[in-house]
């Protein structure tokens, strides 16, 4: 069954049109990358499947229609992990992450047991248990992007929706966060939608990738079928080498443009 | 990375998500200020009152307990009809307007917002200039005809901001403090002009506008009671959500929270609050502010502690706020405005000082 199943799905943001009769089926257990320049649309995409977007079409999630759930069943069933998370002043790691137990919690109640234990295993399985009573603004990018993630898990929804996951970090924890949310992935048998901005990791790290541009889907497939000069150039209008890596994947190096000429960026490099 | 093995070693419980020694610790001591305040307070005056003869004649009225001794009559009605209903007065309206405050503070994710963002202050202000200025003679009334308009004015100006926010198309805080800040500037620049036009209501109006509990009897506690009660339960009960509305309102949503509507019946109940306390007390400025960040430098940011102790130590504060007022220049009275802002504003300097760091 389909995890995430958008039929006809256009949204505007301010009545400027950003994504264009857009038909996409998610299944249960992928994890998808959205890549595109910015702008195409990746973000929105996101939003309006976590239901804070409007949109016309039709989004159904697990099957349900998006405007047959509620605020919290939805809460239940989509954890998002924005690009650039606010980070609440003088919270505590372990207060932040019980936060991702709201959808459960009574409107005017508090927290059960049952919730402080899943934070607790959450904190655990995310090493972030020696760091529960830290204040949040003190981790470093690493650890507060594990807190996030801390959080999102603790909302023990079947999809997590990651937008640009590795923003602000260095190549060492773009790959540890990459790698925790496929160990994750596995663990929880989870559906993973990530906006990627790097292309190499999100062939490396997404089975299926969708390329947006301009609000449309511009390609779609395995990462081979998708990131290959010819089509990143057109999209993204850089200039790129993409190589293969004898462990499996590609690898994708921007480049200097050719001076031949007056060829203008953008156009195909020549391999 | 592979996922960290649960050690069996640990607790279910994570050590430092809920310390409750320290929670425990700190509402003791806040019970204690509280306390403290109030009997001072309440022996401290023109006429000393005894403070053995004190705690007897208290003790007296509790239910079950029977003591022989309290005051002589004379002490015992200083005591009951003038101390203690000022003492009760201060430590409701102090209580009410900390907590608005932080509940403020909270919704609009603003370290500056207090409970008079909206147009509260100014829409009081200007029913109470308008009853002073034109308002009949109530002496006759049950009820005083400047409390009533300063209750309506103060809930016209929120209601009036929160109308103009919305129209203005977003639904966002920032949108609502704006309509806010045009709401009071509008509000003010009438009362000014009334003030003006009725120049010789200016020495009552200036008077009303830095605060007095000179009034206090326990008929105008019993008249904002019921109000006071109602904006703090409503508080209370949501101060789990006003941790959560600290991610913003997108995240809030993806965590299931209504962010717009939580925030509206937050701030309805801070401002009913906020208007009941201005009606008997008239504009008091800093508690709201200094009392939720004195708070949080010491407990932490989370509101399932600020709450409980804005009401404990609002109420402490401006108990002690008031004696010193009523004392400092006895038999003269200074304005309790006056002694909270001068508390209020080298300590707010110094809050802005460290807000970088720790707000």
């Amino acid at each position: 069954m389909s995890a995430i199943e958008l039929r006809g799905v256009s949204v505007a943001l301010d009545g400027r049109p950003v994504l264009h009769d857009l038909t996409l089926s998610v299944p249960s257990g992928a994890r998808l990358g959205l890549i595109g320049p910015n702008g195409a649309g990746k973000s929105t995409l996101l939003r309006a499947v976590a239901g804070l977007a409007g949109h016309r079409g039709e989004i159904r999630v697990g099957g349900v229609p998006l405007a047959a759930l509620s605020r919290r069943e939805l809460a239940r069933r989509i954890a998002v992990v924005p690009q650039n998370p606010v980070v609440p002043a003088g919270a505590s790691v372990g207060d932040y992450v019980l936060m991702g137990r709201t959808p459960y919690i009574p409107y005017l109640g508090t927290e059960r047991r049952r919730d402080l234990e899943i934070v607790a295993s959450v904190l655990d399985q995310l090493d972030l248990a020696d760091l529960a009573g830290r204040r949040l603004d003190s981790l470093s990018g690493g650890e507060r992007q594990r807190a996030v993630l801390a959080r999102a898990l603790a909302q023990q929804a079947p999809v997590l929706l990651l937008d640009e996951p590795t923003t602000g970090l260095d190549v060492g924890h773009q790959q540890q966060v990459l790698e925790l949310v496929d160990a994750l992935r596995e663990a929880f048998d989870l559906t993973v939608v990530s906006a990627m901005h790097d292309l190499t990791l999100a062939g490396q790290f997404a089975e299926e990738l969708v390329l947006l541009d301009g609000g449309r889907v511009a390609a779609a497939g395995p990462a081979r079928a998708v990131l290959t000069e010819r089509v990143i150039s057109r999209h993204y209008h850089a200039s790129v080498r993409v190589l293969e890596d004898p462990a499996g994947g590609v690898v994708v190096i921007p480049v200097r443009p050719t001076r031949r000429g007056s060829e203008p960026a953008g156009t195909q490099v020549a391999t | 990375m592979t996922l960290t093995e649960r050690r069996p070693d640990r607790p279910a419980v994570a050590p430092g998500l809920r310390p409750p020694g320290m929670r425990a610790w700190l509402l003791l001591a806040a019970c204690a200020c509280l306390a403290g305040a109030a009997l001072l307070a309440v022996l401290v005056g023109p006429v000393r009152l005894d403070p053995a003869g004190v705690l007897a004649e208290l003790a007296g009225r509790l239910p079950l307990v029977d003591v022989h001794g309290g005051l002589p009559d004379r002490d015992a009605a200083i005591l009951w009809q003038l101390r203690l209903p000022r003492v009760v007065l201060g430590g409701l309206v102090g209580a009410t307007l900390a907590l608005a405050g932080a509940a403020y503070q909270g919704v609009f994710r603003n370290p500056l917002a207090d409970p008079y963002l909206l147009g509260a202050a100014a829409g009081a202000g200007l029913g109470a200039t308008l009853a002073i200025a034109y308002g009949p003679d109530t002496s006759s009334w049950p009820v005083g005809l400047l409390p009533l308009a300063a209750f309506a004015g103060a809930l016209a100006g929120v209601a009036t901001a929160y109308a103009l926010g919305r129209s203005g198309g977003g639904r966002s805080a920032t949108t609502l403090v704006l309509a806010g800040v045009a709401v009071m500037s509008f509000l003010t620049a009438v009362q000014t002009y009334v003030q003006q036009r009725e120049a010789e209501t200016l020495r009552e109006v200036y008077g009303w506008i830095l605060g007095r509990l000179t009034t206090a009897g326990w008929h105008e506690i019993l008249l904002i009671l019921p109000y006071l009660l109602v904006s703090t339960a409503v508080i209370v009960a949501h101060r789990r959500l006003l941790d959560v509305l600290a991610v913003g309102d997108d995240e809030a949503e993806s965590l299931g929270v209504r962010a717009a509507r939580v925030r509206l019946v937050i701030v309805a109940a801070a401002s009913l609050g906020t208007a009941a306390a201005v009606a008997v007390s008239g504009l008091i400025g800093f508690v709201g502010i200094i009392v939720p960040h004195t708070i949080r430098l010491v407990a932490g940011s989370s509101y399932r502690l600020v709450v409980p102790l804005c009401l404990l130590l609002g109420a402490a504060f401006l108990i002690l706020a008031d004696l010193f007022a009523r004392t400092v220049m006895a038999p003269g009275e200074l304005p309790i405005g006056v002694v909270t802002a001068f508390f209020g504003a080298p300590f707010f300097a110094v809050v802005l000082r460290t807000s970088r760091r720790t707000l």
